[in-house]
């Protein structure tokens, strides 16, 4: 089973590749096809792998030389020691797992810096299908119908700042993506939880 | 299923001698063998800088005759044919591929079969008993012989596997990356368990005799078989058996209510036994399965995490959904001391129904994915 992604390479993974530091480590949870450290490996030098649960993005990922470990996400971090990373990356990925509590909280064991990147289900497109058309909303960042989503645990930006809050997780940074021409870009950018 | 296209052709076993007397090899026992005469098979070519060499270390059963033909007209190709030719994974027109028989092996390689220059007899149970460790070392010497300085990707399954690990981690400066398939740090006491079953039903035979069958006339093939059968249960998985056999029957429409053949998975298994007998030693499988039970890198390290710590190779480890003899959970213990030293890893449960035996048969995924590892990693060291 591989869940659809968009196909080009995300305007977030541009984006959270910005923040990443020359010749750093990095451990890419939910890594996809590999696209982000494969654009990391080349113009960054990072050394890292990813973590994914398809057996198709790793063959993907392989594919493009990029180091990945099959494993599921709600199994836990236990292999790596604290701090072995420079920047621990979670992108759009925080929705499908079933404990996101946990994971947050391993991320910021596992690595100095971490950035999370999520589809806001609190968008106005999002929000307004719910209210007006009184259904579970689909666009093209979250294209499943209500019962065969991999969309577990959608959160809202405000949920997400609230839930930091509460935990004692620092927001160093926030990016809010909006691509309103095309009217279907969205995804917001946390980097620098600490 | 065998597609000709690409095929390495007809191939012929070469041979390499070392370790003369005085100059025998220290086993890990403490004992010394020499000479030693190592069987093995090239194919493609090694180029100028050396670097573009894969050795592939084969399983319990296998020979150094890996890919195509030995004759014009063999119906048979190598172990692992698929593998190893143009255009296929282990590309013979870019690397040039290696594969030798394992020290203690009975397909030409010094074993308990080989004379034993101090008597003029075989060996048998006078050989020593040898480990994954001495068979790498063997290796070791027929890849300097050969003028390779590093090699591109050692790669191996099951008992294949566990010597993958022990080059990475003997000779790390000669290992560029490592593709341990269906594989173990050590032997789980279940399968000690299942060796010593084989290994029982061999003693048992009358004609193995102590093991000094062979200038006595008849061999003990039953044991031999018995074991065989056993083990190749180990090999497949509940639903491979069942969707091959299911409960047919062979050749009858009712039960016969007698002790002759009643059921094809019946059939199969005898039909396993006696070919395994016809290319197979009973004394070769005592020592083989021996050197998969010593194989601990727990027990050689103190820990795995010490084991992997100077390993310079990139890593691909590879097992299969319904693998219970080497099952995925041991693979992900080799990914973890891997993770925990920071080296390079890449991992991945194939899905497969076939059990153990998956990494012998063509599978798209395994095939592309080690392919474009190994190609990656070629690309890395131009």
């Amino acid at each position: 089973m591989t869940p659809q992604k968009l196909r080009h390479i995300r305007l977030d993974l541009e984006l959270i590749s910005d923040l990443i530091a020359e010749n750093s480590t990095v451990l890419d949870l939910g890594c996809g096809a590999g696209d982000l450290l494969y654009k990391l490996l080349k113009e960054k030098n990072v050394q890292g792998h990813g973590v994914e649960i398809f057996d198709q993005y790793i063959y993907a990922s392989v594919n493009k030389g990029v180091p990945v470990v099959h494993a599921d996400l709600d199994e836990g971090l236990d292999d790596y020691p604290d701090k072995s990373f420079d920047y621990v990356i979670l992108s759009r990925t925080l929705q499908v797992v079933r404990k996101p509590h946990q994971i947050l909280k391993e991320m910021l064991r596992v690595g100095k810096i971490g950035i999370v990147s999520l589809p806001n289900f609190g968008f106005w497109k999002v929000r307004s299908q719910l209210f007006f058309k009184g259904k579970m909303p689909v666009t093209k960042i979250l294209p499943y119908q209500w019962y065969d989503t991999p969309n577990i645990h959608l959160v809202t930006i405000k949920d997400f700042k609230i839930f930091c809050k509460k935990e004692n997780i620092k927001i160093k940074k926030q990016t809010y993506l909006v691509k309103e021409r095309k009217g279907k870009w969205l995804a917001n950018l946390f980097p620098n939880l600490s | 299923m065998t597609d000709s296209s690409g095929s390495v052709g007809v191939v012929k076993t070469k041979f390499f001698t070392f370790a003369e007397p005085p100059d025998e090899m220290e086993l890990e026992s403490g004992e010394r063998l020499g000479p030693i005469t190592v069987a093995y098979e090239t194919y493609g070519q090694l180029n100028e800088k050396g670097n573009n060499a894969i050795l592939i270390v084969h399983a319990l059963s296998g020979d150094a005759h890996v890919a195509g033909y030995h004759l014009d007209n063999d119906k048979k190709h190598g172990w692992w044919d698929f593998m190893i030719g143009s255009g296929r994974p282990f590309d013979t027109d870019q690397y040039f591929v290696v594969c030798s028989n394992v020290l203690g092996g009975c397909k030409g390689t010094t074993g308990s079969t080989s004379i034993d220059p101090q008597t003029g007899n075989p060996y048998n149970l006078n050989f020593p008993v040898v480990t994954i460790g001495d068979m790498v070392k063997v290796q070791k010497h027929l890849i300097d012989h050969l003028g390779i300085k590093k090699l591109l990707t050692v790669v191996g399954g099951s008992m294949g596997g566990m010597q993958v690990l022990e080059w990475a981690i003997e000779y790390p400066d000669m290992v560029a990356s490592a593709i341990p398939i269906a594989t173990a740090c050590r032997l789980s006491a279940q399968g000690i368990a299942f060796d010593e079953v084989g290994r029982q039903a061999i003693y048992a035979d009358a004609n193995w005799k102590n093991g000094e069958y062979l200038n006595n006339g008849a061999i003990p093939a039953q044991g031999l078989a018995v074991a065989r059968m056993f083990a190749h249960i180990t090999y497949l998985s509940e639903d491979s058996m069942h969707n091959k056999f299911g409960r047919k029957l062979r050749e009858k429409e009712r039960y016969g209510y007698d002790f002759s053949t009643d059921f094809e998975v019946e059939s199969y298994l005898h039909h396993q036994g006696e070919s395994f007998i016809k290319r197979f030693d009973a004394n070769t499988y005592l020592y083989i399965t021996k050197a998969i039970d010593y194989f601990d890198l727990y027990r050689d390290y103190g820990s795995l995490e010490n084991a992997f710590k100077k390993i310079i190779a990139k890593f691909l480890v590879i097992s299969f959904s319904s693998d219970w003899l080497f099952p995925t959970a041991q693979s992900k213990e080799i990914v973890k001391a891997l993770k925990v030293n920071r080296k390079h890893v890449t991992f991945c449960e194939i899905p497969s129904s076939y059990g153990h035996d998956a990494f012998l048969l063509r599978n798209d995924d395994m095939e592309n994915m080690i392919g474009s590892f190994v190609s990656h990693v070629y690309q890395e060291m131009e």
